[in-house]
């Protein structure tokens, strides 16, 4: 009964998206009033009733209801609980349906703080969403059901992918999709504006913060997913390149450059063509990002099951979503006045710089993404890309990227002064001159140049993020009277985040040590001046998996540090294997065990590694989140109405 | 409003246009054809024991004199039990020797799998290691490999077996292979 209600909510939620995309739109264009007063209703029911399919399925997850053929592809009765709600994105279809629900929440939110903009406005904003809706639930209806009934059903589910039974990666999606999907609210305002004819300062305004919340969660998520893979998948490594860590890299970099890019529309009122054009491209790399990991186009061959509909209707959905909206550019973007001139020398350049920067780095992930694809599709032959072109091609664009991320925060919008700005930074630049000379102590490792070079743009970027703060705070402690946005502060800290992420990459991998090594139990190594003895292995019964644990003493001068537990875990239901490694954690240096494949006579092949600093890549990542927040809840974005329409060069100035 | 101004603005959706019609191309290559780089090689050498008498040692060169099919199977993987049924009801028209390779798999359940669904196998090689799995190749299960005569691989097949490969794929090449010169 519980997954019919499901299926009907979807179906009910269906007709209201297409009323929510009709009443929106249209009514926005004809500004009818009346129209125009249904549509908060419309929308909110629509997304309570998408909701409400979400804890239909989860509830038949948490009732084992192995009648409904989604659940008993991912669930099973000895799946601890937790696990059976994060089960229902387990596979395809629950996953769409956890698109729809966030989407669901996003619409809610709008549907709330949307009451200061314009009537027009905010209705042509809730139709597009609507819209976006409408295509995803005739996608799930037609062709991912996840309400379809097994029958006769199955006595026991085929159990939750093992390798997804895990904390990180209950929570990575979810978060993943918060960013994915909060794109499309930055879009439902481009679009709005488009429709509307009006793009300015305080368009921008409007759609900062909800642009900044998605990006966060973007942020977040990928964190998430980069940690997970750290310690599930066994290798010690954070991130692959492979498609689908892309699909989620390329809208956070088109979504970092439409940040920036958006303070330029809303500071300036210039950039406004461009701005529009990041948002459509933001929100059409997340569907990309949907499509690749969905469709099968560039899975690897293990994906038997990959179901040629599903991926053409994805295709058609992105066809026509951002070939209207595109259409809608090139009509209305040639008639958009330009925003105010500036010099070559002001934060204008610099922002255009980075969003250059930003967007190249974005193409050669998709160039690299889809290379295979495109040799493949033109006949060419059949190859992968790996890391060492994405490393190639990627380091080399950072690089400049991180000396203007210091130097971009302390040049004057529209005429900037070389002179004070070298003056502000002359300190920062100092202490990474000598953070990168000091680095060059490790000359025996290979790579040091690259080292030094790596710490020394770490380094200059936190200096500098430190240097706007420390200054209010000197101001202030003189007795002086002086504002301290949050926007800028959160600046600082997601530029302080970004400076400890290069730090973190830069030193574990050229400072990392790696070994793999056979051990009996009694033996001992050493790797990178800590000791490892191996006790022995012995079985460990999980509630629905068998283990066989190692156990290794570390300790480090004779003095112990730490008992590791590797574990190889063993789930007889999928008949899976996974590999647990055991993590000694430390703000400065990781040790990382993993246990490999059982030998001859007792005999283990094992994979020891010392990662100094890899904490930080996702402290880096978590900083750069606590800024998105901090910006986007500065309270400027919450002033009333009537502080709306303000001419742009009034605004106050961070 | 004039032509001329607004060209740039086209761009994107001429880019759009471009990246949906290589999805578009890319939706329908079938990602299971990844040619193995030994199609045309002799098959490699190896040594196994047999998965019902483990003291009888198995090689390659079960795989010589006539065109044999070489299936790599396991009782935990699920699309191999999709793909079992098929295989018994085929080796019943004996068009030819099929050969199992039993990988990464423990042999109780396997012999339980063929107690239950019916043995196809002419032979069953047993590769609890994998090593021998390595030497062919192998991604995962289940794969097979088509061998001539000369014990050469010709074809590879990713995934399943199903009845419409055999009757339109397999058994037109196994007829082709067998009527070569020995």
């Amino acid at each position: 009964m519980i997954p019919e209600l499901g299926h009907l909510a979807l179906m009910l939620a269906l007709c209201l998206a297409a009323a929510q995309a009709w009443f929106g739109i249209v009514g926005g264009q004809r500004g009818d009033a009346v129209w125009m007063s249904v549509i908060r209703p419309v929308a909110t029911l629509q997304a309570l009733f998408v909701l409400s399919a979400f804890v239909a399925l989860a509830y038949s997850f948490l009732v084992s209801d192995f009648s409904v053929q989604y659940v008993a592809e991912n669930s099973n009765v000895l799946l601890p609980w937790p696990y059976k709600i994060t089960a229902v994105w387990g596979a395809h279809e629950g996953s769409l349906l956890l698109w729809v629900s966030v989407l669901g929440i996003w619409t809610l939110a709008v549907t709330w703080l949307s009451r200061h903009l314009p009537q027009e406005f905010a209705a042509r904003v809730l139709g597009v969403l609507g819209l976006i809706s409408l295509g995803f639930y005739l996608f799930m209806l037609t062709t991912s059901d996840p309400f379809t009934r097994l029958l006769p059903a199955a006595e026991q589910g085929r159990d939750l992918n093992p390798i997804l039974q895990d904390p990180a990666m209950a929570i990575h999606p979810p978060m993943l999709y918060t960013g994915y999907v909060g794109f499309s609210v930055a879009f439902a305002f481009a679009v709005a504006a488009l429709l509307g004819g009006r793009m300015d300062a305080v368009w921008a305004r409007w759609s900062r913060p909800w642009t900044l919340t998605a990006w966060l969660f973007l942020t977040f998520g990928i964190t998430l997913g980069s940690w997970w893979s750290y310690y599930v998948l066994g290798w010690g490594g954070w991130w692959f390149w492979d498609p689908v860590e892309n699909a989620s890299f390329m809208p956070w970099l088109v979504g970092t450059a439409l940040v920036h890019s958006l303070a330029v529309t809303e500071k300036r009122g210039a950039f406004k063509n461009w701005t529009v054009l990041l948002a459509i491209a933001t929100f059409s790399l997340s569907l990309l990002g949907t499509f690749l990991v969905r469709s099968g186009v560039l899975i690897s061959v293990h994906s038997f099951a990959s179901d040629p509909k599903r991926g053409i209707f994805i295709l058609a959905m992105i066809g026509v979503f951002v070939g209207a909206a595109l259409t809608l550019y090139a009509w209305r973007a040639p008639t958009l006045a330009r925003g105010g001139g500036f010099q070559p020398f002001s934060r204008e350049t610099l922002l255009l710089l980075n969003n250059i920067f930003l967007v190249v780095a974005a193409a050669s992930v998709l160039l690299g993404t889809l290379y295979p694809l495109f040799m493949d599709a033109f006949g060419l032959g059949q190859l992968s890309v790996g890391p060492p072109y994405f490393n190639a091609v990627f380091i080399p664009v950072m690089a400049p990227f991180f000396i203007l991320i210091g130097i971009g925060p302390y040049v004057r919008w529209k005429h900037g002064d070389p002179k004070t700005t070298a003056r502000t930074l002359r300190i920062a630049a100092v202490v990474a001159l000598l953070a990168g000379i000091l680095s060059l102590t490790f000359i025996h490792a290979a790579g040091f140049l690259g080292l030094a070079a790596g710490v020394l743009l770490a380094i200059w970027t936190g200096a500098s993020a430190f240097i706007e703060p420390l200054t209010r705070l000197r101001q202030r402690m003189q007795g002086r009277n002086v504002s301290f946005a949050r926007a800028t502060l959160g600046m600082c800290v997601a530029h302080f985040g970004a400076a400890l992420l290069v730090l973190g990459i830069t030193v574990t991998s050229v400072l990392g040590v790696e070994q793999d090594v056979v051990m009996r139990p009694g033996d001992s190594i050493t790797v990178a001046g800590y000791d490892f003895h191996f006790d022995g292995v012995h079985g460990v019964q999980g509630p629905n998996y068998t283990a066989t644990q190692g156990v290794f003493q570390v300790s480090k001068d004779g003095a112990p540090i730490a008992t590791l537990r590797p574990e190889k875990r063993e789930f007889a239901s999928v008949g899976n294997e996974t590999t647990e490694a055991a993590i000694e954690p430390g703000l400065f240096r990781d040790l990382y065990l993993a246990l490999g494949n059982s030998l001859d006579k007792g005999a283990w092949s094992l994979r020891v590694q010392y990662k100094p600093l890899v904490r930080f890549i996702w402290l880096g990542g978590i900083f750069m989140m606590l800024g998105g927040l901090l910006a986007a809840s500065d309270k400027r974005y919450r002033r009333s109405r009537e502080a709306e329409g303000t001419d742009p060069a009034t605004v106050e100035q961070v | 409003m004039n032509i001329r101004n607004s060209m740039p603005f086209i761009i994107p959706g001429l880019v759009l246009l471009f990246l949906i019609g290589l999805f578009a191309r890319g939706l329908f290559l079938d990602p299971t054809k990844v040619q193995s780089p030994l199609i045309g090689k002799t098959v490699p050498t190896f040594s196994l024991p047999g998965l019902y008498d483990p003291t009888k040692k198995l090689d390659q060169n079960l795989l010589t004199g006539q065109v044999s099919l070489f299936n790599v199977w396991g009782a935990w993987c699920v699309a191999c039990q999709d793909e079992h049924p098929v295989l018994v009801a085929f080796a019943k028209t004996k068009l030819l020797p099929i050969y199992g390779l039993d990988y990464h798999d423990d042999r109780q359940a396997a012999l339980a799998m063929l107690d239950k669904g019916g043995d196809p196998y002419t032979a069953i090689f047993d590769d609890a290691s994998g090593d021998v799995a390595i030497d062919w190749g192998v991604y995962g299960a289940p794969e097979t490999f088509l061998v001539d005569k000369h014990g050469v691989i010709r074809d590879k097949l990713i995934g399943p077996v199903t009845q419409g490969i055999l009757d339109t794929q397999l058994i037109p090449e196994i007829r082709k292979l067998q009527a070569e010169a020995p």
